[in-house]
This record gives C-alpha cells, structure tokens and sequence, in this order.
C-alpha cells in the first residue's frame, strides 16, 4: 500500500497535502481506494461550503455501496475537482493524484497524522 | 383447500421425516403467547370456479361506460390488441425486479427502451424506470430539488388537486415550506410569480396542460424561475407532447407526468405509471430504479440497474427516497403502446384528442355551455352548464354516457380522447340539446 | 446481439391505425407547436411481436423456473387472479365515476381490508399504497400523526433494527424521523438490552419484521412490545414476511399497532418485472381516523370513499390504489380461505427447513436454528479458503436454471444468501436445487475459477457493472 511521506493524513484513511500558500488538498489513501474497491462516483460538496475537521463533507460510491469521508481538518471550500465527475476511476488508479477538493482557512491541523504512523496504522 | 401448494400430505410428512422434525417443531419457534389459537375467521377455500363467481358478480354491481367525456387525471384512450397480449407474457408478468442481470436482459432492454421513449417525448437525459403515479412523480421531483439552501416549493394551484395534496403529504414532516401559487383566468398568475421569488426558492411546479385542460405559457415560467437558481417541474400529459413542445425546449429541468393514457386501461385509479425525467445535472437526484447500458465480459452490449448508490438498499436513511418496487410492467405496457402507435400514430391520437375536444367545445357553446376560460386548450376544457351539473350527469348516464366531471352546481369538466367517436359525439350533443331545454 | 427496437425501426413503417375522424376544431397553436421529430420507432406489427417475443425469451419469471429469491416471496401467480383482474367491470371502471356506479368495486376493496384486517389482527385497512415502502411511509406518516393529535411532539426518532431492509430506515427518514439502529443479539433477533437503553420520550417508533430478514421468529416479541409501548412508542411491522405466520399468529395479537402487506409477495400478486405491487396498510383503533385520503371505509352500513377527513394524513398518491392489483389479491384470498392461508404458511415453512437441513452440512447457515420461511447462509469462510463469493455461486445458479437467492443482504452477514422457497414449489424441485447448491459447493472447493467465470449459458455472460455506474448511458441515442 502506498503512502506519500510529503503527505499528511487520518486515522479514517484520508490525506493532506498542505501547500505552502497555505491551502490544502484532500483526498482518500491507496489504503482507503483498495478497501472500497471499484469507485464509481464521488459526491462533491460546494464551493463556499464550510467544513469540519473530524466531519463527514462527501461521500463516494461503489458499485453496491456508499462510504462516507470525513474532513481532516476544518476549512472552506475553495475549489472541487470537477474532473472526478467525469472520470472516477482516477479514485482507484491514482488516489493521491485525485483530489476532493482545495481546502482555504485550513485550521484543526494537531489531528493529522504524519506518514510514518499512518503506515504503522495500516500494517 | 390450499390449491396451488403441489405437495401432498404424504410427500410433506415425507419431508418431515427426512429432516426428522414433526410440524410442532418447525412451529416451535413462535411463543405460545402470540399464537393464533383458532382458525382465522375467514370462509374455508372455495374453487376457481366459485371464486370467479363470486367477483364477476362485484364487477357486475359496477357500471361500464361505453362513452366516457370525463378525465380530470384518467383517460381512456383505445389500446391496440398487440399491446394487451404481449405484455401478458408470463416472463415478464412473473418476474421479479431485475437485480440478476444475466437472467434478465430482456426485461432490462425493455426498460431502457422505455427511458429512452420517455426522454424522446420529453426531450429530457434520463429517465427512470417508473414510480406509483403521476401525483407522488410530483412528489418525488419536489424532493429532488430541496436542499439545505433551498427548501421553498411553489405549486400552481392549477395542478390535479391530487398532486398537490400528494405533495403536500409527502412534505409535511420535512423542512419544505410548500406554497400554492394563485390562478388566473385559468392560467398561472405570472406577476404574482414574479414578485415572490427568493434566494430559497427550490422549485416551480406547473401543469401543462393543467387540471382544466388549459396550456400554460411555460416558456414565460421557465424564464421567470431560472431568473434564480430554482428548478422548474413540470407534470404533462405524454399524449400531449406528439402535438406540444417537450418540456426541454422550453428550459424544463424536470418533467413528470401521468402515464397511464399510454395504454393502460383507467382501471378504477390504478395500477397506473408515473413517469421521471430530468437533465444530466441533476440525475443522480432521481428516485428509484434506473437501468444503463454496459458490456459484457466478451465486449457484448448488455444492461443493468445501475447508479444504484443513491438508492434505499445502500444509503438507507440518507436515501432521498424509500422507492423500492415500481410500476415496472406498467412501464413496459407503455413502451409497447408507443411503438405500436409510432410518431404518426401518436400524433394521430393527440391530434383527434385535440380537434375532437375542440369541436364539442364549440358545439356546445352554441347550447348555452359557455366555455370558462378563454384560454388555449388540449383535450380537456370547463364550461358553465345552463342546468344543474347532476342533471345532466344523469341524463347522460341514462344513456350509458359518463358526463363531465362536475366542478360545483353549474361548471363542468369535460374531456375528449380519441377512444369517443364522431358518432358518439353527435349523440352526446343531441342529448345535452334535451337536457338543457 | 440484442437489437433495439430503435434499430428495428424504418422510416415510415405503421403498425397501428385509428378510426377515422372528420372532426376538426381550430388548428394547433403556433406557439405551443412541437418543433422537434420525435424519434419513437417505426415497426410494423410483425416487427414489435418478434421484438418482445425475443425479450420475453430472454427473461426469467416465476414460470419459468424456481425462483427461491428471498424476502421477496415470489410464489406461483394464479391464472385466475389475471382473469379476475380483467373483467370489464374493474378494468374499465373511471376512478371518478359516481359512486353509485362503482358499488360492487367499493364492496370488493372493502371485502379485501376486512379480510386483511382478520388476518393481521387489525382494525381497519387502507389499501392506497402502491407498494412495501410506500405502505412504511404511509405508516410512519399515521404514527406522526397520532402523537402530534395527543400533542406528544418531542417523538423525534424511529428505531430500526440493522438487519432491517433499507426501505424501513429510508421511509422513516421521509417522514422527518431520526433513525437509530438497534443491534441484533447473537440469536439474530433484537438486543433487548440495547433496545432498553435506547428507547425514550423521544421514541415515535420501532419499526420491525418478524420473521426477520434472517427468517427467525423474534421470541421476545411480547417482550419488545412492552418496552416499546412502555416508553410511549408505537410498533411498526413490515410485513414482507408474513408468508410464515398466515393462520398461526398476528402482528396485531403480538403488540403491532400499524402494518403494511406486500401483496405482490404473501398474496400471489405477480411482480411484473419490478411492480405494480400493492402496499395496504393495517392499524388499531387508534390510528384510523388518520388513514389517508381515498381509503374505502363504512359509515351507517353504507360503503363509501374518505373523503377530506379533518384528521387524515393526506393522500400518497391519487385516487385508490392499485386497484387490479388488490382485486387480484382478493381472489386468491378468496381461493384459499382460512385453511389454505394457513397450510400455504406451514409449507412455506416447511420447504426453508428442508432446504436449510439438506444444505447444512455444507453450507454455513448464519444462525442456525429451526428457521420460518426463509434462511440465510454466508459464504465468508469460502471467500477466504477458495476465494469463491456470494457473487460467484448465484451466478453459477443461472446456468442450472435457478434465479439465485437475494444477495449481501441482510447486511449483518457477510457474503449472504438469502433463500426463501415458498410454498408452491415441489419436492422434486427443491430436491433439485438443493443437488444443483452441493454440486455447486463441490466445484467451489476444487475449481474456482469456473465460479467465477460463470454464468456461461445465459444470454450475457457477466455483466460489468463498474463501467456501467462510471460512465452511464441511460438512453439509446442515434448514431449520427
């Protein structure tokens, strides 16, 4: 399973990527798209919406389920990758490539967990 | 009398025996305390014969109307025998809902013929593959739009009364404010539209035509709900559309309706068909079952239910509807019905639909029925009545004819489809002549 | 290849003609003119008749083969129920026709609610609901409207349990009801304790199956009752199962206060492919003056329709329901009678347990036991050991002829199976099939992979649903 280092991440299998502008990307791990299995949808929530570290703020689908993703941290909601709309299987085949959404205002970050204890938390 | 069990008392005391258990075991599991100790106090079984019997004598005590002038939400239209008979096929009479979809492309490819005949005529992406009715398809929609920006639901007044209390229904425990939009001369009152729009406005439901018959001016609707974010519904008749507009052309983004004039006989209220569709932007909004195209492992064409993420088995609470079984044969009666009539058998019908209605309209108004709104109509229209409504509804029964539908003591529903023939028609008006001297 | 009747088309092709008319009104409005082709197809009646006799063949129904598909109880659809259904007298009734033209189908439904009403123990029927779910609505709808009447308005949440279908939580989310999840105990039936804790001045209902989707009978169902009843809720019963209790117990005598029926499942409706179902919903004296709009009640002896009740929840949809459905389930109601009802249930009964006993050895039953109508089995072991799932083995079942059982559901068992034989189906096929599951059993220890390349013989081989889901195409539309 694959886990980035420059990356930062949660117990519920998603990731961080902090930018230096000081937004954030988001996503879910090799770990998290390999459970799933095929992904066949992601629904996105809007520009200006606010989330909440810890709280659930999409979901994505398989074929035969739904699972929910929880905000790594807290934030508003600048940008969503409109491209997973088009192609969701981006979701399997480069899950750290395909980004949720651009996090601005980004706060709540003590919850995050660095690479190496997401690897032991994964092993 | 258990007629359709095939094992005998011997073969089941064989089996029994086989699993070495006595019927008090496999009984075993229900408490004594909830056991119904004593026969159900219903009559023993009787034979098939018997049985038909006994219901051909309740339909009996019903009248059949060899003439029907009355719509208001139920139309009879004249269904071609290919129809009837085909659709009675057993295999999909008999079949469940088609979640294995290697044993079931034949009932799959007819669903998705019927989504794509409901998107030709609405001019729609995608369509469903049915819900209960016209009145909870309206429901349904209404639902698809709200969401936590916008949670306000206009109906015009002017939709079946039986929609809007359907809506009414359905939203009642949810966080909807459903406001009824006032009429006028017949038509949707588009200054009091204007004037009541709002950031949080979710939808802006219309008929069209509407309850009375009457063609609302949808494309000036249209215009006014997309000034905000709002979606506009519309319920129509689907025999309408082979004369009027889709509802695409004119900006809809979702289009409802009642389709049981698509071949289903008026069966006293049901089963019926409501149809769904909708843009590509809002389809993973639509309730129920929804079938799309696919490969098989060799490349093959082949369908399945599909986007089934959204549905009630998978998000459970989170499901923006509890939808499970549909109307699914009702669905497949109706696409046979359309490709037996083909577009110009279509319009053939929408076309007698309206000439016919249009000429008893003018017949009439010479006989003192003045025509109550002046307004462009389809196949159904209101008139006054120069004598009491129940007067002539009982005239006409007299002769086998089922008049109007009475609105109040002197207006009048009336509806005409193609199934009323020219010849009915000049009887009706000779007996309408005697009744209002 | 499967052709579309789009691709059958041809240009100016004509099936059916009408009567001529030489009637004409005004022409048609400009502006209300369509201007696009509508592109239905064009066929001849050759053409559609061959078109659907193909699909028809290319379909699987109850005729055709067993069908153990569970909680859906899909048992043999009497002929005479369709010859019933089609007498003119019902099937070319208006739904607005006077009143006093439409005695005899006012007597019918009414004969339909009284009898439903005997077997579920209830005190008045209203038989609107199109379907299951719509009957769940219905009644969580009646139960809001109950607590509202005696001004009980902190009721917020419907306790459901996680074994129940999806129907049940997603219907009382409709009606505006926070949903909380019982657990079941390691019986399969509903954690009492839990149940304790969770239910409160807050508790509108619980909504229950009994038999449960496993196809156990909840034996503390007195018990459940209590609590609920104590804490001020009500009970909801989902009746998909009633097949098993028909003549030997009633939800009304165990405590239930509202039920739905699935006709198209216990009362031999046929499913058409989907639906039309029909979804009656029973209560207790106390929740009738809320029954919907449409509902065919009796006052003064005389059988009349509801009309806007001061206290009614409204109307689910127009007019009365599935009306050729319910008269459908009356004649075979009709047919049976009190002792057929019941020995249809016992051997219901009885096919399950001999299935599930002949099948035991090899097959993981996930709560053993003496089970009701129907029994669920996991393949999670052989998943793990011969990497052979649920999936695999049902559609190994297509090429024997058999519908597979309901599939990953309930979803408290992993890898499920859930069989439901029903009573109309015999000895000599449940012998079958049960041979066809060991044969089956036997080639999932040894060859998987011809499993998991199954089925072989349907018309389609496996289907990809992942394609399907990412890049949906849900309309034919001509090449260009």
């Amino acid at each position: 399973m694959k886990v980035l280092d420059h990356l930062f991440y949660t117990e519920s299998h998603e990731w961080v990527e902090l930018l230096e502008d000081g937004t954030a990307l988001v996503g879910i791990t090799d770990f998290a798209q390999h459970e799933l299995g095929d992904l066949v949808y992601v629904n996105l929530p809007e520009v200006g919406d606010k989330v909440e570290g810890g709280k659930r703020f999409c979901d994505v689908e398989s074929v035969k389920a739904v699972s929910d993703v929880y905000a790594p941290v807290s934030g508003v909601i600048l940008e969503v990758n409109e491209e997973l709309m088009d192609a969701p299987e981006k979701l399997n085949t480069d899950p750290y490539g395909a980004w949720f959404v651009k996090l601005g205002e980004v706060s709540g970050k003590e919850r995050l967990i660095n690479a190496d204890a997401y690897r032991s938390q994964t092993e | 009398m258990a007629q359709y069990v095939p094992n005998t008392k011997s073969e089941q005391l064989k089996m029994l025996e086989e699993i070495g258990k006595t019927w008090n075991d496999l009984l075993k599991p229900i408490p004594q305390s909830v056991r119904l100790n004593r026969e159900l106090d219903l009559p023993p079984g009787i034979s098939e014969f018997e049985v038909m019997a006994r219901m051909s004598a309740y339909a009996k005590e019903n009248k059949v109307f060899p003439t029907v002038l009355r719509g208001a939400g139920a139309y009879r239209h004249l269904i071609p025998s290919v129809v009837r008979h085909l659709s009675s096929r057993e295999e999909f009479v008999t079949a469940y809902t088609p979640y294995q979809a290697e044993f079931s492309q034949g009932i799959l490819q007819s669903i998705f013929e019927y989504q794509t005949m409901i998107c030709q005529l609405t001019g729609m992406d995608a369509s469903n593959a049915s819900v209960y009715d016209g009145a909870s398809a309206v429901a349904e929609a209404v639902n698809m739009t709200v969401d936590k920006k916008r949670r306000r639901a206009l109906l015009s007044s002017n939709l079946d009364p039986q929609s809007i209390m359907t809506v009414q229904t359905y939203t009642q425990h949810l966080p909807i404010d459903v406001e009824i939009i006032p009429s006028k001369d017949g038509r949707l009152d588009l200054e009091w539209l204007k004037s009541n729009l709002s950031e949080d406005l979710a939808c802006v439901v219309v008929q069209h035509p509407n309850y009375y018959g009457i063609l609302e001016d949808t494309q000036a609707i249209s215009d006014v709900v997309h000034t905000t974010k709002a979606k506009m519904i519309v319920s129509v008749n689907p025999i309408s559309l082979a004369l009027f507009k889709e509802p695409r052309a004119y900006g809809a983004d979702i289009a409802v309706g009642e389709a049981q004039p698509l071949g289903l006989n008026i069966a006293f209220g049901g089963p019926y068909l409501g149809f769904m569709a909708t843009t590509n932007e809002i389809v993973r909004k639509l309730p129920g079952r929804i079938v799309g195209q696919t490969l098989d492992l060799d490349g093959k064409r082949a369908f399945v239910l599909t986007l089934q993420a959204r549905e009630q088995h998978i998000r459970r609470e989170k499901a923006s509807s509890s939808l499970c079984s549909n109307q699914a044969h009702c669905a497949l009666t109706a696409a046979m019905y359309l490709t037996s009539m083909g577009p110009q058998g279509l319009k053939d019908v929408a076309s007698q639909c309206y000439h016919k209605a249009h000429f008893l309209q003018k017949q009439l108004s010479a006989l003192d029925f003045k025509l109550k709104f002046h307004q462009p109509f389809f196949h159904e229209f209101v008139t006054t009545t120069p004598v009491h409504t129940s007067k002539i509804v009982q005239h006409l029964e007299q002769h086998d004819i089922l008049a109007g539908l009475p609105l109040d003591d002197h207006t009048m529903l009336w509806c005409v489809t193609e199934a009323v023939s020219d010849k009915e028609i000049h009887t009706v008006l000779r007996l309408l002549e005697e009744v209002s001297k | 290849m499967s052709t579309l009747i789009f691709e059958t088309s041809r240009e100016g092709r004509r099936c059916v003609m009408l009567p001529v008319s030489q009637m004409h009104g005004d022409d048609v409005y400009a502006e209300f003119t369509r201007e696009s082709a509508l592109q239905l197809p064009e066929v001849a009646e050759i053409d559609i008749v061959r078109h659907y006799i193909g699909l028809s063949r290319k379909a699987h129904g109850v005729d055709n083969g067993f069908y153990p598909l569970g909680s859906c109880t899909m048992k043999y659809n009497p002929r005479l129920n369709e010859d019933t259904a089609s007498l003119a007298g019902f099937a070319h009734l208006h739904p607005l026709q006077p009143e006093h033209t439409v005695n005899g189908a006012l007597k019918a439904l009414w004969h339909l609610q009284q009898s439903l009403c005997e077997v579920t123990g209830m005190d008045a029927f209203t038989v609107q609901p199109a379907a299951g779910a719509h009957g769940e609505f219905t009644g969580m709808l009646l139960i809001n409207a109950y607590h509202q009447s005696r001004k009980d308005t902190a009721r917020t949440q419907v306790i459901v349990p996680d074994s129940a279908h999806g129907t049940n939580p997603a219907s009382a989310a409709m009606a505006g009801y926070e949903v909380i999840s019982v657990k079941s105990n390691e019986k399969g039936g509903v954690d009492i304790d839990e149940l304790r804790s969770l239910v409160s001045e807050k508790t509108a209902a619980l909504m229950l199956t009994n038999p449960n989707t496993l196809g156990l009978f909840d034996e503390n169902i007195k018990e459940i009752a209590e609590i609920v009843h104590d804490a001020g809720g009500l009970l909801y019963y989902d009746g998909a199962n009633l097949n098993a209790i028909m003549g030997l117990s009633r939800p009304g005598d165990m405590g239930f206060d509202v039920v739905h029926l699935n006709l198209h499942k216990t009362f031999s409706t046929p499913h058409g492919g989907g639906g039309p179902g029909s979804g009656p919903v029973g209560v207790k004296k106390i929740l009738e003056p809320f029954l919907p709009n449409g509902t065919v009640e009796k006052n003064n002896e005389e059988i009349t329709i509801k009309k806007d009740a001061d206290t009614t929840i409204g109307r689910m949809r127009s007019f009365y329901g599935n009306f050729l459905t319910n008269i459908r389930a009356l004649t075979y109601i009709l047919s049976l009678g009190r002792d057929g009802l019941k020995e249809a249930s016992m051997n219901a009964v009885l096919n399950a347990n001999y299935m599930m006993e002949k099948l035991n050895d090899l097959y993981t039953v996930a709560y053993p036991g003496t089970c009701m109508h129907e029994f669920v089995v996991s393949m999670e072991k052989e998943k793990d050991e011969y990497n052979v799932s649920a999936k695999d083995v049902s559609k190994a079942l297509l090429d024997y002829g058999i519908h597979p059982p309901t599939m990953y559901f309930p979803q408290i068992v992993h890898e499920a199976l859930m069989i439901e034989p029903n009573e109309t189906e015999s000895k000599e096929t449940l012998d079958f099939a049960i041979q066809t599951f060991r044969d089956i059993y036997q080639i999932a220890m040894t060859d998987g992979q011809a499993l998991r390349d199954a089925p072989l013989t349907t018309p389609v081989k496996r289907v990809d649903d992942v394609l399907a889901a990412r890049s949906p195409i849900l309309m034919y539309r001509k090449p260009e």
